[in-house]
């Protein structure tokens, strides 16, 4: 498989079609794994680095999950395509800045990621839409046996499997969702929510990951702690919180339809007439109005079959994205003058928002019950 | 503003540091400061910023020279990066890491995923203890025609342990 084929799908959880999508963009799970008495990419040598991504890439590449993958060595990619997988969260930003000794092999669905000499030797990420830990824990959880019976991998029987950082010892497991939030942004609830969070040993974090900004009113959500807790036991107690989440998003939804219309009207009404005329935009900008679209969308606002193009612009209109599809290196100001561009084409044949269409959502009228204290 | 450390005096010394894109902020009175190395920033531990206040001090418990007797990673190390060498490493600050984990994470013993193979080990482990308990008494019983059964049948477990 190509890179061309990698970015002319948008992967499957990209659609946007699990369950509560509405809310939670995408689940992820990531297990960290390291060979035995190798040093950690951190510390060995690039001839020992080198010898130990000769000894798993193999190994990834056989795994049936990964028959006709996209396989490729850092080294091989462009800063731009680099970009491009974080833009997508196929790959992270650290792994981004690795060069020689590291690779990145991935599914054809893009649902299955993993990275070679990352932070530790193996980190290997599934990535759903919706609200869908457990199924993304149940492939990479698949991924991970098969992996162990042909690579020795570091585990003790006390502190379970060893990582490059002693934050991720334990499972090595971190599961986290993407979760779009406009409803308690705009109604100055954010805060409380990521407080509460907080304080259960979770952590929140913004788009890509720890210390970026929120920005398209779009948190990840993730546990803290990977010693001490069993792998379903971590997801069930992130589901849970995610799903009181989901409940307070609602809720916050629907207290701006009945007491601050108007507010609500006025977001929905100029992200769309900003969005559809604007000549020049920078892709915060574009993602905090994209997120009133979606919004927008979710309440009825706008038909259904709106849906995709939103989504897709979310992606499409970041900085690498936008280059790689005009085929060309652009400075701040061409990228802003193109973005907008490619959104005015997108929202061309956008029907105006309808706001008579808007009703309160079924099954949502009674207030949830806290479960933040658990 | 109290200082992070003491947490008693002001806070006079901000020290804000971008790591991989991250920012860091940590605000320090002016002896603790002076103490951190903050002033000369090459000596300051990286350690404590990713893993908080005191994490390079943890690491030194075990006593100040120690090495990874497989990988060559130093506590200095550990103090530079806040990561480790290899995996031999948890056994080699073993010490300093245990107070490290524990203020970190929820437990301080792994209860979830097991491997196959590690399972398969401690199945095996099991074993080789209930033969040498059958054995000893055997032994002590003075039959020794089962402690000889017994004792070929450690040998083969010990081939299996190995292999």
């Amino acid at each position: 498989m190509k890179f061309s084929q990698v970015m002319s799908s948008a992967g499957e959880w990209l659609r946007g079609e699990g369950p509560h999508h509405q809310v939670v963009v995408s689940s992820r799970v990531r297990l960290a794994r390291n060979l035995r008495h190798r040093a950690f990419p951190g510390w060995a040598k690039k001839a020992e680095r080198t010898q130990i991504l000769e000894q798993i890439k193999p190994r990834v590449e056989e795994l049936t999950e990964m028959q006709d993958s996209f396989s490729e060595l850092l080294q091989d990619l462009s800063a731009l395509e680099k970009q491009v997988l974080v833009e997508r969260h196929l790959i992270s930003r650290e792994h981004a800045a690795k060069g020689i000794g590291s690779a990145v092999i991935m599914n054809r669905k893009q649902t299955l990621s993993i990275m070679i000499n990352e932070e530790d030797h193996l980190r290997m990420q599934s990535i759903r839409s919706g609200l869908q830990l457990k199924s993304a824990f149940k492939l990479v959880d698949k991924v991970d046996s098969t992996l162990e019976g042909k690579l020795d991998i570091a585990y003790d029987q006390r502190l379970g499997y060893l990582t490059a950082c002693p934050t991720n010892v334990g499972t090595g497991m971190r599961a986290s969702a993407m979760l779009h939030l406009p409803g308690l942004v705009l109604s100055d609830l954010i805060n409380q929510v990521i407080q509460a969070v907080n304080k259960i040993g979770l952590a929140v974090r913004g788009l890509y990951g720890e210390g970026t900004e929120a920005m398209g009113n779009l948190f990840q959500i993730s546990n803290q702690t990977t010693l001490g807790e069993k792998e379903d036991e971590i997801i069930a107690r992130l589901t849970k919180v995610i799903e009181t989440i989901i409940e307070k998003e609602h809720d916050a939804r629907q207290m701006l339809i009945q007491k601050k219309p108007d507010t609500l009207w006025d977001q929905i009404g100029r992200a769309y007439g900003v969005l559809t005329y604007a000549h020049a935009m920078t892709s915060k900008e574009a993602l905090n109005l994209l997120s009133i679209m979606k919004l927008g969308v979710d309440l009825g606002a706008f038909p259904e079959a709106r849906r995709l193009p939103i989504d897709e612009l979310f992606i499409e209109t970041q900085p690498a994205h936008l280059q790689k599809t005009s085929q060309q290196k652009l400075n701040a100001e061409e990228r802003d003058f193109l973005r907008a561009e490619i959104i005015r084409g997108r929202l061309k044949l956008f029907p105006k928002p309808d706001m008579g269409k808007v009703a309160p959502e079924p099954g949502n009228e009674t207030p949830s019950e806290s479960n933040n204290n658990e | 503003m109290l200082c992070d450390v003491c947490k008693c005096n002001d806070a006079t010394v901000f020290l804000t540091q971008i790591l991989e894109g991250k920012m860091q902020k940590v605000n320090l009175c002016d002896a603790c400061s002076k103490e951190k190395g903050v002033q000369d920033p090459t000596g300051f531990a990286l350690a404590d910023l990713l893993l908080g206040i005191g994490a390079a001090e943890e690491i030194e418990k075990g006593g100040p020279t120690q090495k990874c007797p497989v990988c060559g990673f130093t506590q200095a190390d550990f103090k530079k990066t806040g990561r480790l060498g290899c995996s031999a490493c948890y056994d080699t600050f073993s010490e300093g890491l245990g107070t490290l984990l524990k203020a970190m994470h929820k437990g301080v013993e792994h209860v979830g995923k097991l491997p196959e193979r590690a399972a398969r080990q401690m199945q095996l482990t099991d074993q080789m203890r209930a033969l040498n308990d059958h054995l000893e008494k055997a032994v002590a019983e003075e039959n020794y025609e089962t402690a000889a059964t017994l004792r070929d049948q450690i040998k083969q477990l010990e081939h299996e342990m190995a292999s």
